[in-house]
């Protein structure tokens, strides 16, 4: 008898885990067939388990309610200008607190960290005001500028540069007489290319799913990136939902897509810290 | 270009400039001006001018305010029952897929790992037609539940009104927030778990403990800095919940404001009700919270001196 309870405590185990892949994947896969479904099919009983030939209606319906190719071209236009100034700011500082030794670097370096600890909400109220006085309301850089000094980019990079990048091969290069920023830009940043690419995935899908910078930011409709254009298609009368959903998907499917490219470049570099 | 050269000397400050100069201006000041907001009454539609020194009337307002109450009460609830089952159900899971499941693991860790990833907006929207009295899936789903024996006996005898019920509404945003991030806790486990050695597994195998003893006696001692990390980024990030709950309730909170967590009704205050000295206290209150939770956390999991 126990033997037998030993043999079949596995097999429950992985019929468990195997239902909660299929709940974890189930909402992605009705937000796809829902996409292709007009909203009163959505909303019949049973709702559609399979794919359908609305797709076309939904997005004219999209395109009709929002300026929907605009609000995507702003959200890449924001993802990218972000991820490439992030990748600069990041690297040139934390190969400057790895590599460097000057005054203060220890209490800086533990003053840039130490608002990671601190909640986002707290920066909401005086980001808007600061967006004011400086007129970037309603522009993108309000959105990609502020975002370029990450505490967490110039964590990693430090961490990078120590690992990655033997002090000497700097040293060598000072020696042959090759400048700073050629040292930088020769020697430090090819080396990063890994670190480049988990930070730069990173950034772009934050800033990608950023609500909360454009929701304080942003006024107008044209101006919006996807996820508050999304949310503006939300109304308590009639939401149209076939729309909203093809809307959502299309939102989706990049981060999607890069996930399953680099899953793992993902996965290592956003448990990063985590792991001593 | 020769007198352009940086020499060594200056070179950490010109590499820093550019992430120090935005640091500051984005990052520092902000924070000193919400501490000063915070002592200030002020409407933004008036003008900078308009604003006066209150003194600490902003947190006495703060703290007599009944909704403030019920949000940072919405907020740890909300925390608690999303929170929580994340961890029961991480650990187990990535111990299981650890010591088994070899062949899918990288597969079934992406799975539960995609949601993480995923734009928040694009799921609230999506999971408020899930949870859809009438024809949404979940209603269906419990409803053939239902029809199992035994099991059924557990479960609500009619379709819930999810977004629309207060008592629903809760236990709705807790499912969403426990789907997003139970697979980011199994990714953190699962690297923990990497790091202990297998021969401490086979020893205690040789001396005839059992699976269980072993989870018990190496497992989770073993894990227990990560799930020290993990329930603490839990408790800050239950503490901050804010799109969730804001697009399920189209930004106002629910009926009976059963989903307005702190930070939606910190939001409110300063954006719909244009009060953003008050708006700038209860941040700084809700950070106290965060701070004092996070500090105990600290204290239940610090390793006890025997």
């Amino acid at each position: 008898m126990r033997r037998q309870a030993q043999h079949m405590a596995p097999w429950a185990a992985y019929c468990l885990v195997g239902l909660g892949t299929l709940i974890m994947l189930a909402p992605f896969y009705f937000m796809f067939v829902f996409a292709t479904h007009s909203r009163s099919e959505i909303f019949s009983l049973p709702p559609p388990m399979w794919f359908g030939d609305d797709l076309a209606n939904n997005l004219a319906i999209l395109t009709k309610r929002l300026p929907f190719w605009r609000n995507l071209g702003w959200s890449l236009y924001v993802g990218i200008a972000s991820t490439l100034l992030t990748l600069l700011f990041c690297s040139m500082g934390g190969y400057a607190f790895a590599m460097f030794e000057f005054r203060f670097k220890k209490a800086l370096f533990a003053l840039v960290m130490g608002t990671m600890l601190l909640p986002s909400f707290m920066n909401m109220i005086p980001s808007f005001m600061i967006m004011d006085l400086l007129g970037w309301i309603d522009q993108p850089r309000a959105l990609y500028i502020p975002g370029a000094a990450s505490a967490f980019g110039i964590f990693l990079m430090r961490q990078f540069v120590g690992s990655a990048i033997p002090r000497e091969l700097v040293e060598a290069a000072r020696m042959d007489g090759c400048s700073e920023l050629g040292i930088y830009a020769r020697i430090v940043l090819p080396l990063l290319k890994p670190a480049l690419g988990t930070l730069g995935l990173i950034t772009f899908i934050a800033s990608w799913n950023n609500f909360i910078g454009p929701l304080v930011v942003m006024r107008s409709p044209d101006m919006y990136t996807l996820p508050l254009a999304l949310r503006s298609l939300q109304s308590p009368v009639d939401t149209e939902w076939g729309a909203l959903m093809a809307g959502s998907a299309i939102a989706t499917l990049p981060l999607i897509v890069l996930f399953v490219l680099c899953s793992k470049q993902l996965i290592s570099g956003l448990t990063v810290g985590a792991v001593k | 270009m020769k007198h352009l050269r940086l020499s060594p000397r200056w070179a950490p400050y010109a590499l820093l400039a550019p992430f120090l100069l935005l640091f500051l201006v984005f990052g520092l000041f902000p924070l000193a001006f919400s501490l000063y907001l915070s002592f200030q009454s002020w409407e933004p539609t008036s003008g900078l001018a308009a604003m006066h020194y209150v003194g600490l009337d902003n947190f006495a307002f703060a703290l007599r305010d009944e909704w403030f109450w019920k949000s940072l009460a919405n907020t740890g609830w909300l925390a608690l029952a999303s929170g929580l089952p994340q961890h029961l159900v991480a650990i187990p899971l990535a111990s299981f897929l650890h010591l088994g499941f070899k062949r899918w693991r990288n597969a079934v860790v992406g799975a539960y790992f995609l949601p993480y990833i995923t734009s928040s907006v694009a799921i609230a929207i999506l999971f408020s037609s899930l949870f859809s009295t009438d024809y949404g899936l979940i209603n269906l789903l419990l409803a053939l539940l239902r029809e199992v024996p035994l099991l059924g006996a557990l479960l609500p005898a009619q379709a819930v009104d999810w977004l629309n019920d207060p008592d629903a509404l809760k236990p709705a945003i807790s499912m969403i927030v426990f789907w997003r991030y139970v697979g980011f806790n199994v990714v953190l486990y699962l690297a923990a778990l990497q790091t202990i050695p297998p021969d401490l597994y086979e020893a205690a195998t040789m001396d005839g403990a059992g699976r269980l003893q072993q989870f018990f006696h190496i497992t989770l001692p073993s894990i227990r800095p990560m799930i020290f990390f993990g329930v603490t980024l839990s408790v800050i990030g239950g503490l901050q919940l804010f799109e969730e709950p804001f697009i399920l309730t189209g930004g106002k909170g629910g009926s009976d404001q059963a989903g307005m967590t702190a930070a939606v009704y910190l939001y409110r205050n300063a954006f719909d009700f244009n009060d953003f000295g008050a708006a700038s206290a209860m941040s700084w209150l809700l950070f106290l919270v965060v701070a004092l939770l996070t500090w105990l956390t600290n204290r239940a999991f610090r390793p006890r001196t025997r």
